[in-house]
């Protein structure tokens, strides 16, 4: 019965007529399982950081790895970190094109959406993305640098953690740059600086955990550094995002 | 997120706008702005370009919240993106939609975002009523025309039923057939006991449709009339000239 739902006698409900709005996760669960079937359609964004992160990667691995001589583990660690952070940017730079294509902000703000479930469903939506390319980069840097795989899984835990401070400030400066013509540029500028301190502990304890003999307690440190990172990133990010993104 | 109900809960309350007042930065966009806005008729917002027309749906649709003054609707006031913007409906220039995802992608996209039941069902009928049944499913509307856009947007704007909508120059980049047919739809929420509230530089439309007749000059209220009756393009057109000479 299609016409019970459109016609006119239908029309001009009252308030409180309404089903209630779905919870919080489930709008954070849906604006990110729109984000990524858009991205499972296109690719755009998973093409782009993957080829990017594949290149930065061939560079290094060919200005290290000389005569079959291994680098350092700091060298990996740092070459890991860089491939994740340069890929990372290009998709956080296109977080928000959807959203400014046709104008589907607008639309999405007027929804019942709460911003911070808006911001979550993409934080959740760019982690997502930048993990998948982050397997492939640690594939890479595996097989051209002979990395130790003995601490995957700690590295993976820094990667994640790393991945989630740099996603959660990304995402509130992608949003600001919603409508900047000149973003691409601005958001790597803008950015850039504030997750230093994510770079240098991801570097740092992946270098400790790639070392032949791991210095585990480091590891750990750095680890537990990122974890206050994050807390503040996303504490920050919640409180940022709905003036950013609801500017007029 | 249910908002605070307003007042009249029988029937659509009418909005009120109070003394409205924007500015951006220096710039006055709007100034005392005050007007009733009633279900059941359409109330036509004209004016040249910069009179503050868009300013004034923006503060209706809480994207914008005003520098002075208020918009009521019942008891609830309509503050920047507050909780009784899930009863408003948008459509403006842009279509408001995802442009890689299909027609029926993008409404039952927006039904779930809004909580509605059966969000195929809903989206299928609502293509049905703009004419867009044989839509392609899968192919994204970023390459439908301009007039197929328009209709998807009204479609996803119609989605919740919203007690009031806003257009903002909906009519912009249609063919006549197109903007027939818009007129018809707008008509129809007209009938259903919605506010309608049209933004629009096309006095024939705004003539066609509108019992209530604002219009805005540098962000001042010039004329604000109603009649029983749609103006008529030779009214409007006349009461526009005659706030041309007053300004």
């Amino acid at each position: 019965m299609p016409e019970a739902i459109v016609s006119t006698a239908a029309a001009a409900q009252a308030p409180g007529d309404r089903p209630p709005a779905p919870g919080f996760l489930v709008q954070v669960a849906r604006i990110a399982a729109k984000d990524l079937v858009i991205e499972w359609k296109s690719r755009e964004i998973l093409a782009t950081s993957a080829f990017l992160a594949v290149v930065v990667v061939l560079i290094f691995s060919f200005a290290f790895v000389v005569g079959g001589t291994q680098p350092p583990p700091p060298v990996t660690a740092g070459i890991l970190w860089v491939a994740v952070i340069i890929s990372g940017t290009v998709g956080l730079g296109r977080t928000f094109d959807r959203e400014r294509d046709g104008e589907a902000i607008r639309a999405l703000l007027l929804s019942p959406v709460p911003r911070a479930a808006l911001y979550a469903g993409k934080l959740v939506a760019t982690i997502l993305l930048m993990c998948g390319v982050e397997v492939l980069v640690v594939i890479l840097a595996g097989l051209f640098f002979s990395a130790s795989a003995v601490h995957v899984g700690r590295i993976a835990l820094l990667l994640a953690l790393g991945t989630i401070g740099f996603a959660a400030v990304g995402c509130v400066f992608s949003a600001a740059l919603l409508r900047s013509k000149s973003r691409d540029v601005l958001l790597s500028t803008l950015l850039y600086p504030i997750v230093v301190p994510i770079l240098i502990a991801g570097a740092r304890g992946t270098a400790h955990l790639l070392d032949p003999t791991p210095d585990l307690d480091a590891a750990v440190f750095w680890t537990q550094f990122l974890v206050s990172v994050d807390v503040i990133f996303l504490v920050v990010g919640f409180w940022a995002f709905e003036p950013v993104i609801a500017g007029d | 997120m249910q908002p605070a109900t307003p007042a009249t809960t029988s029937a659509v309350a009418p909005l009120l706008v109070e003394g409205v007042g924007r500015t951006f930065g220096r710039r006055r966009a709007l100034v005392d702005v005050s007007t009733t806005m009633r279900p059941g008729e359409i109330t036509a917002v004209v004016g040249p370009n910069g009179a503050g027309k868009s300013t004034l749906l923006a503060i209706l649709a809480t994207l914008v919240g005003p520098t002075s003054g208020a918009v009521r609707w019942g008891d609830v006031v309509l503050r920047k993106g507050c909780a009784a913007r899930a009863y408003l409906g948008y459509v403006g220039h842009e279509p408001g939609l995802y442009m890689d995802l299909g027609a029926l992608a993008n409404l039952e996209l927006f039904c779930r975002l809004y909580g509605l039941d059966d969000p195929p069902r809903r989206s299928r009928a609502l293509l049905d009523r703009v004419g867009l049944r044989d839509a392609a499913d899968d192919v994204p509307v970023r390459t439908f025309s301009r007039g197929m856009l328009q209709r998807v947007a009204l479609a996803r704007a119609l989605l919740h039923q919203p007690s009031i909508l806003l257009f903002d120059e909906p009519g912009s980049a249609l063919d006549p057939a197109g903007a027939t047919w818009l007129a018809g739809e707008l008509g129809r929420e007209r009938s259903a006991g919605r506010v309608v509230v049209l933004v629009t530089h096309d006095l024939d439309a705004a003539g066609a449709l509108a019992e209530h007749l604002i219009i805005l000059r540098r962000g001042r209220v010039v004329c604000d009339e109603r009649r029983p009756a749609p103006w008529g393009a030779i009214a409007v057109r006349a009461a526009y000239a005659e706030s041309c000479r007053d300004a």
